[in-house]
């Protein structure tokens, strides 16, 4: 059966080039970096190469870089890093985050932390003036992602840094979906923290790193030797900082090129579906939107009724709502921008890849628009609809 | 097709040829529950002759749990009296599909919920009025 895989903000595939450098690391490079010998100083150099393409990527130093298992790490060595060296205070984040910077807020919360979240536009945008705002005597953090991973919105964080900087106030940015999709600057963009992953962008996962300016000091999350300055202990995870360099390498070697082919086809898929399904609604800002999203509701039907339908077709997406334990969850992030929970179920997020094809986005079309059809057929809510019986032909894109 | 999936082949089956799906021209008996804020919503309606549930159709909005669970809940109460009907629940619901994901056992809920409020429904209608 043909597959299509378009769930690339949840991982992607490991790039060849950089899977031969993984595997040459797991083999033949296996010394400990922290050892005095030759087989160490190996180890020791493809590290620190691959600290330096990172920094490159970020326009940052090398020595800013402390490398992590991951994104989820990196945001909690960022977050609860300065909270727990500034002993107590005020961050203040947005409700539209990722559960990786959320949940350690709300951890923070109850450990005496105050936190705003704030709101978020139609579009799932975060406006720098309620930054400012909310901006006070106390706050000791700003954390606001570079672009969301569920509606793939970018967030005006040039904006927001100006702000800070101008305030004097740390700002994190989770960038773990723009990271190799859009340009980042760190200085540029006045951010102080930065979070990036590997596996979204053709590296393997359980690898990240977060970007630390110089001269801030954060108590690390856990204690053990000296590695990463003493900001993130144990053994470098040797085959996956080298995975995670040469992924930086390529993406930022195709920047130029590859989110505008990636957004054609981004742009084809949001085309297609909506002059081929009626009352659907694209979620996200339709301009300011990460090169590899599509996000739409499907009036009337639930999302993993969709993904099982699409999944039977070999098609791979994913839901933001979850019918688990007692009652469907709809997406925190498309409840924070105002979307109604009954519209908000019927979400599916598509993420296109350096893969994907035109002709994979005509199958997707060709399988969607049954798909959705018949499950409309049994549903209720769609044969109540206001108006009843068939809509005349048209097609409500809204938001 | 779906590997490791989280559903038993019998639920996949359900789900993509739902037995008994549609509306009943003036039917005897119909229960609606849940609500589309909260998740799934199914509506049953039934046709009752000598006691017996003579035809049954349901209309789901929701995952492929809820769907799988109305679509088998109408095969297993088909010809049977209102008394076997009423006394489906939602844990033979669920076994008939060889087994939920313990986070849809609440679909399964729904399913026989539906059920028993289409025969509710016919049964105060069919007492006299007043
Ligand atoms: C925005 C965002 N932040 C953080 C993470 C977590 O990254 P990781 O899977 O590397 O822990 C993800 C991915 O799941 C993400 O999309
Ligand atoms: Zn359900």
């Amino acid at each position: 059966m043909r597959e299509v895989y378009l769930d690339h903000a949840a991982t992607t595939p490991v790039h060849p080039e950089v899977a031969e450098v993984v595997h040459a690391h797991l083999v033949d490079a296996y010394g400990n970096p922290s050892s005095l010998h030759r087989f160490g100083r190996r180890a020791r150099s493809a590290v620190e190469q691959a600290r330096e393409r990172v920094a490159r990527a970020l326009a940052a130093e090398p020595e800013e870089i402390v490398f992590t298992s991951g994104g989820t790490e990196a945001d909690n060595l960022a977050i609860r890093g300065v909270a727990r060296r500034a002993g107590s205070g005020h961050i203040i984040t947005s409700q539209i985050e990722h559960h990786a910077v959320l949940h350690t807020c709300e951890a923070l919360e109850t450990e005496g932390f105050a936190v705003t979240y704030l709101p978020v536009d139609a579009q799932g945008r975060v406006k720098p003036e309620d930054v400012a705002a909310a901006i006070r005597e106390d706050t000791i953090l700003v954390s606001i992602m570079a672009a969301n991973n569920e509606v793939g919105t970018i967030e005006p964080l040039a904006a927001i840094g100006a702000i800070c900087r101008r305030r004097g106030v740390l700002l994190h940015s989770d960038a773990v979906q723009a990271f190799g999709q859009l340009p980042l600057d760190v200085g540029a963009l006045n951010v102080d923290l930065m979070s990036i992953s590997a596996h979204k962008v053709y590296g393997p996962k359980g690898i990240g790193a977060l970007y630390v300016r110089r001269g801030i000091r954060l108590t690390p999350l856990m204690y053990g030797g000296g590695h990463e300055r003493r900001r993130r202990p144990g053994t470098e995870n040797v085959p996956g900082i080298v995975g995670l360099g040469m992924a930086t390498e390529i993406a930022l070697r195709e920047l130029p090129d590859r989110p505008q082919a990636m957004a054609a086809v981004r742009d084809q898929l949001i085309r297609g579906i909506g002059e081929t399904i009626p009352d659907v609604v694209l979620n996200g800002d339709p301009v300011d939107r990460l090169p590899n999203n599509v996000n739409f509701c499907f009036r009337y039907v639930e999302g993993e009724s969709i993904l099982l339908a699409l999944d039977s077709k070999g098609i791979a997406a994913s839901s933001g709502s979850a019918c688990t334990s007692g009652a469907l969850e709809p997406s925190h992030v498309l409840v924070a921008m105002g979307l109604p929970h009954d519209l908000a179920q019927g979400s599916v997020r598509f993420s296109v890849g350096r893969g994907t094809t035109a002709g994979d986005i005509d199958y997707v079309l060709g399988v969607l628009g049954p798909a959705i059809d018949r499950l409309r057929k049994m549903s209720p809510l769609y044969a109540e609809r206001a108006g009843g019986g068939p809509r005349a032909g048209g097609t409500s894109l809204e938001g | 097709m779906v590997e490791a999936s989280a559903y038993t082949d019998k639920v996949m089956e359900h789900f993509f040829n739902p037995r008994n799906v549609g509306e009943i021209e003036d039917p005897d008996g119909v229960g609606r529950v849940g609500n589309p804020v909260c998740g799934d919503v199914m509506k049953m309606e039934i046709k009752v002759k000598d006691g017996r549930i003579a035809d049954i159709k349901f209309m789901t909005f929701g995952c492929g749990a809820a769907i799988a669970t109305s679509s088998i809940v109408t095969e297993m109460v088909k010809g049977k009296t209102l008394e076997e009907a009423m006394a489906v629940d939602n844990r033979q619901v669920a076994s008939a599909l060889g087994g939920l994901p313990p986070a849809k056992l609440h679909c399964s809920n729904l399913a026989a919920d539906a059920l028993h409020k289409a025969i509710e429904d016919y049964r105060s209608r069919a007492k006299p009025a007043g």
